[in-house]
C-alpha cells in the first residue's frame, strides 16, 4: 500500500516537475515572457505536487481510518512541536524563494533600457491612441520594430484603463492624471493582442488593439508614410471610423452605446431640451469635437469623449464624407 | 433527551411580531439565515444570467450595458449581502453564546439593531434596481463610478455603507461577548476554535469597516457634490480610492474565511472523534491571518501605478499569509490521522473545503509573486482564484456548519442521502465552473468582459455547464435543510458526539440556552 502510494507520488512529481513548457500560456514573444514563464512553471509544479500530496493524504487517512465500529477509541494527539516547526519552515522557505524570484524579474520588467524607443499611449473610452515622437499617430494599432526595446508611456483621458499584452506577460494601468510605463523587447515578428484589463464601462470588452511587430525597415517605412496617401476622403473616414467610432456607433441605423449613424446625414436630430437640428457637416464636426453640448434625446450625457486634438482636420473631413456616404447606400 | 414539545427558543413565543422584536441571539441568527438565503438566491440568478450570456461568444440575450449591470449586482450582492454577514451573523449569532456557555450575546438589542441595519442597507441598495441600475463593478473604482451615467450607483454605495454598520455592530457585540460572558473555567486557550475564528473576524469588522464606510461616503459626496478627492479632473487621486478600498476589501476576505476555518476545525474534530491537532497553532494562525491581512492590500495594485517598492513590500508581506494558511491545512489533515472517521454530510463539506481551499490558496501564490501577477492580474485567473477561496472557503464551510449544527438549531436531523447528493452537485459543479477559468486567465482572458475572442469559447461553455450543476446542488442543499426543519427525525441533544458546550444543552436549546450555570475544566475537544 505505502509502496504503491510512494511510487505514484514520485512519478507524478517527476512528470509535473519535468514539464518545463508554459502550460496554457499564450506564445512567448519576448525574453522576459520566457523568464516569467519559468517562474510560472516553478510555482505551478510546486503547487501541483503539494496539492496532490494533500489530497492523497486526506484520501488515504479517510480510507484507512474510516469508522468501523461506533465506539472506537482514538489516541489523544494534541500537538507535536517538532513536526509543527518543520511544516511551518518548509513552506516559508518555498514562499520566500518565490517572492525573491518574482522580485528579480519585477526589477527587470520595470526598468526600461535608457535608449528604448518611446511611444505615448492614451487610453480613452473605448480605444487606444498611440503617439510617436515623429508626430505620427495611430488608433488601436501600433507598429514596433523587432528586437528593439520599446517603452510605452501610458495615460488615460477619462477613466482607468489597463494596457495588457498577454504575449509579453505584462500589464500596466492607464491612470488619468498621471503617467505610468511599460516596456517590451519583442523577439518575434507578428501580430499580438492588446487588451484593456481594467473595467472601463460599456464597451470595455471591445477595447482591443493590435501590436504589430515588424522588421526595422517596415517600421521605418510605416512611420514615414502618410497613412492616407492617395486615399479618398470617405475611405479615410471609413478607416478612422473603424478604429475610433465603431465601438459605440453602428453604420446602419440601429443604436449601440450611441445612436446608429446610417441615416444621420441630413436627418433631423432632436435633443434633450427639445431643440432640433438638421445633421449637416457643422453639426457632425461639433459632435466630434464637443460631443456633450448637444446630446440626442434618449442618450445619457457625458458618455462620448471629445476627439479634440486626437483627429486631424483631414480625418474629421473624412468622417463627414464617410457618414454622408452611408446614407447614399 | 428532550422531545420537541418541550419549551425551546422556537416555540416559546409565536407570531411574526415575536420574531421581528426578538432579542434571542438564536432567533436573530435564524432571521439572518432566511434573509441571506433570499439575497443569495438573487445573487445566484444574476450569476446564471452572466454565465449564460458568456456561454458562447458574441451578444446573446443581454446588451453590453445590461451585462455590466448584472455583473455588478452579482458581485455587490454576494459580497456585501451574503458573504460578509454570512458566517459571522448566521452561525456566529446562533452558536457563539452556546459555545461559550452564555445566555445570550453581551448586547442583545444591538444585535437586533444590526439585523435591521443589514435589512435597511439591503433595501437602499435594491432601490437602485428601480433606477437605471449600477454598472461600476462591486469595486466602485473611481473615477468610473463618479462619472458613470447609471444613477443607481449612489443607492448601492449608500446601501453598502449602511450594511457596514451592521457588520461593525456585530463585531463589537461578539468581542464584548467573548471577553465578558465565557463560562466559568473557560480561559481564552480553552475556547472552541469557531469562537476564535469569530474573534479574529470581529477585529477585522471593527477596524476595517469604518475605513470603507468613510470611503463610500466620500464617493457619494464626490458624485453628488463634486468635492474632488478621487477624480483627477477635480484634482483628486483615483489610486487613493483603491488604497482605501482594498484596505477594507482585502481583510474582508479573511473576514469571510476565518470563521469558516473555525467551522472546519469543529467538524473535522467531531467526525474523526479526535482532539484537534495543534490547537494553539490554529489559534495563533487565525490571529496572524487577521493581523497580517491588514498589511497586504497593495497586492491588488501591483500594476495600478503605485510605487515599485510598495509592490515589493506588499508581495513580501503577502507571503506571510500563506504560512499560517498552510499550517492550518496540515493541522486538519493530521487530525484525521488515526481518527475514527465518519463520512456524514458535514464532514464531506469540510473535506470539500480542504480540496477547494487548497487550490484557492496555492493559486494565490501566482498572484502574490510580483512578476507572475503582472500577467494574471485582472484576468479570469483572479476571478477563479477568489471564487475558490470565497465560495470554497466561506460557502463550503457554511454548508458544513449548517448541516453540522442543524440538529441543534431545529432539533431535527436532515436526510443523509439528500445531503450527500447535494454535496456532490455543489462540489463537482463548483470545480467544473471555476477550474476552466484558471486556464482562461492563463490564456489571457481579461475579467469583466461581455464578449471574448473565439479561442476562449470552449472553456466558457464548460464553465456555464458547471454553474448550472452548482446551482442545482444549492437547491438540493436548501430543500434538504428545509425538509429537515419541517419534519425531520428528532435528532437528540448530541447526535454527533460533539465535545463543545452547545451539545450539552437540549436541541433546540431553551430561550436562555442552558438550564444550569456551565463550567469548563478541560480543553474544548478533550474526549474522556
Amino acid at each position: 500500500m505505502f509502496k504503491l502510494l510512494f511510487l505514484t507520488i514520485i512519478s507524478v512529481f517527476a512528470k509535473v516537475a519535468y514539464a518545463k513548457k508554459s502550460v496554457f500560456m499564450p506564445p512567448e514573444a519576448s525574453v522576459y515572457a520566457h523568464d516569467a514563464d519559468k517562474l510560472y512553471a516553478f510555482i505551478l509544479n510546486v503547487s501541483a505536487v503539494s496539492f496532490v500530496l494533500i489530497v492523497l493524504c486526506i484520501a488515504y487517512f479517510g480510507f484507512r481510518y474510516r469508522r468501523k465500529t461506533a465506539n472506537e477509541k482514538t489516541p489523544h494527539m494534541s500537538h507535536n512541536l517538532k513536526l509543527e516547526i518543520i511544516w511551518t519552515i518548509i513552506p516559508s522557505l518555498i514562499f520566500f524563494f518565490m517572492f525573491g524570484w518574482g522580485w528579480k524579474l519585477w526589477n527587470q520588467a520595470r526598468h526600461a533600457p535608457a535608449k528604448a524607443l518611446e511611444i505615448f499611449v492614451e487610453g480613452q473610452k473605448w480605444s487606444w491612441g498611440f503617439h510617436y515622437k515623429s508626430g505620427r499617430k495611430s488608433v488601436n494599432e501600433v507598429y514596433v520594430p523587432v528586437n528593439k526595446p520599446v517603452k510605452f508611456i501610458i495615460s488615460s483621458k477619462d477613466v482607468i484603463h489597463s494596457l495588457f499584452l498577454p504575449a509579453f506577460r505584462k500589464k500596466q494601468d492607464a491612470v488619468p492624471g498621471r503617467y505610468t510605463s511599460l516596456w517590451i523587447q519583442p523577439t518575434k515578428k507578428g501580430e499580438y493582442y492588446i487588451f484593456c484589463a481594467e473595467f472601463c464601462g460599456t464597451e470595455h470588452s471591445s477595447m482591443i488593439a493590435k501590436l504589430k511587430v515588424v522588421s526595422f525597415k517596415d517600421y521605418a517605412n510605416w512611420l514615414a508614410n502618410d497613412p492616407y496617401k492617395e486615399m479618398s476622403l470617405s475611405k479615410i473616414g471609413k478607416k478612422v471610423f473603424n478604429t475610433s467610432c465603431a465601438a459605440c456607433h453602428n453604420v446602419n441605423d440601429t443604436n449601440k452605446v450611441g445612436p446608429g449613424l446610417g441615416n444621420l446625414w441630413n436627418s433631423k436630430s432632436i435633443f434633450e431640451n427639445g431643440e432640433s437640428l438638421v445633421a449637416d457637416a457643422t453639426y457632425i464636426r461639433d459632435s466630434i469635437l464637443n460631443p456633450n453640448a448637444k446630446v440626442v434625446k434618449g442618450f445619457p450625457k457625458g458618455v462620448m469623449p471629445t476627439f479634440k486634438g486626437q483627429l486631424s482636420e483631414q480625418q474629421i473631413r473624412g468622417l463627414i464624407e464617410y457618414i454622408k456616404s452611408l446614407k447614399e447606400k | 433527551m428532550s422531545n420537541l414539545t418541550d419549551k425551546n427558543y422556537l416555540n416559546c413565543e409565536k407570531g411574526l411580531w415575536s420574531w421581528l422584536t426578538t432579542l434571542d441571539h438564536k432567533r436573530i441568527g435564524v432571521m439572518y439565515l432566511i434573509s441571506i438565503v433570499i439575497f443569495a438566491t438573487l445573487g445566484a440568478v444574476f450569476s446564471l444570467l452572466l454565465r449564460y450570456e458568456l456561454f458562447s461568444a458574441g451578444k446573446d440575450f443581454l446588451t453590453a450595458l445590461q451585462y455590466n449591470k448584472v455583473m455588478t449586482y452579482h458581485g455587490a450582492i454576494m459580497t456585501f449581502m451574503v458573504l460578509v454577514p454570512g458566517i459571522p451573523a448566521v452561525l456566529g449569532n446562533i452558536l457563539l453564546p452556546l459555545q461559550i456557555g452564555a445566555k445570550d450575546v453581551a448586547f442583545p438589542r444591538l444585535n437586533l439593531l444590526s439585523w435591521y441595519c443589514l435589512m435597511a442597507g439591503a433595501l437602499i441598495a435594491m432601490i437602485s434596481l428601480f433606477t437605471t441600475g449600477v454598472d461600476t463593478g462591486w469595486t466602485f473604482y473611481a473615477p468610473y463610478s463618479i462619472g458613470s451615467a447609471q444613477s443607481g450607483t449612489v443607492f448601492v454605495v449608500l446601501g453598502a455603507f449602511v450594511m457596514g454598520l451592521a457588520s461593525i455592530l456585530t463585531g463589537l457585540n461578539f468581542i464584548a461577548t467573548i471577553h465578558q460572558l465565557r463560562a466559568k473555567g473557560m480561559t481564552f486557550m480553552k475556547m472552541p476554535l469557531f469562537v476564535w475564528g469569530l474573534y479574529a473576524t470581529s477585529i477585522i469588522q471593527i477596524v476595517a469597516t469604518p475605513v470603507v464606510g468613510i470611503t463610500l461616503l466620500l464617493l457619494v459626496a464626490e458624485r453628488l457634490l463634486g468635492v474632488g478627492i478621487f477624480d483627477p479632473k477635480l484634482g483628486g487621486d483615483p489610486i487613493l480610492f483603491q488604497h482605501f478600498f482594498w484596505f477594507y476589501s482585502h481583510p474582508v476576505v479573511y473576514l469571510m474565511v476565518l470563521p469558516g476555518m473555525g467551522v472546519i476545525s469543529e467538524v473535522v474534530s467531531t467526525f474523526s472523534k479526535k482532539v484537534i491537532f495543534g490547537y494553539k497553532a490554529i489559534v495563533y494562525a487565525s490571529v496572524a491571518i487577521a493581523g497580517v491581512g491588514f498589511l497586504v492590500w497593495g497586492h491588488h495594485m501591483f500594476v495600478s501605478g503605485q510605487s515599485d517598492w510598495a509592490g515589493v513590500l506588499f508581495s513580501f508581506i503577502t507571503m506571510f499569509v500563506g504560512i499560517p494558511t498552510a499550517v492550518k491545512i496540515f493541522n486538519w489533515m493530521t487530525t484525521l490521522y488515526k481518527g475514527s472517521i465518519e463520512f456524514r454530510t458535514p464532514l464531506l463539506f469540510a473535506l470539500g473545503f480542504l480540496f477547494v481551499f487548497a487550490i484557492g490558496g496555492l493559486t494565490g501564490l501566482f498572484l502574490a509573486t510580483l512578476s507572475t501577477d503582472m500577467h494574471f492580474h485582472d484576468t479570469y485567473f483572479v476571478v477563479s482564484h477568489f471564487h475558490y477561496t470565497m465560495v470554497g472557503g466561506a460557502v463550503m464551510a457554511t454548508f458544513a456548519g449548517l448541516f453540522y449544527w442543524w440538529p441543534k438549531i431545529c432539533g431535527r436531523m436532515y436526510h443523509e442521502l439528500s445531503g450527500q447528493i447535494g454535496f456532490a452537485f455543489v462540489f463537482i459543479g463548483f470545480n467544473v465552473t471555476f477550474f476552466p477559468q484558471f486556464i482562461l486567465g492563463a490564456m489571457g482572458m481579461p475579467r469583466r468582459y461581455f464578449d471574448y475572442l473565439p479561442e476562449f469559447e470552449h472553456l466558457h461553455a464548460v464553465s456555464t455547464v458547471g454553474s448550472t450543476i452548482v446551482n442545482i446542488g444549492m437547491v438540493i442543499v436548501f430543500v434538504t435543510l428545509y425538509r429537515a426543519w419541517k419534519n425531520g427525525e428528532v435528532a437528540g441533544d448530541n447526535p454527533w458526539g460533539g465535545t463543545t458546550l452547545e451539545w450539552q444543552t437540549t436541541s433546540p436549546p431553551p430561550h436562555e440556552n442552558f438550564t444550569k450555570e456551565m463550567e469548563v475544566s478541560g480543553g474544548p475537544y478533550d474526549r474522556p
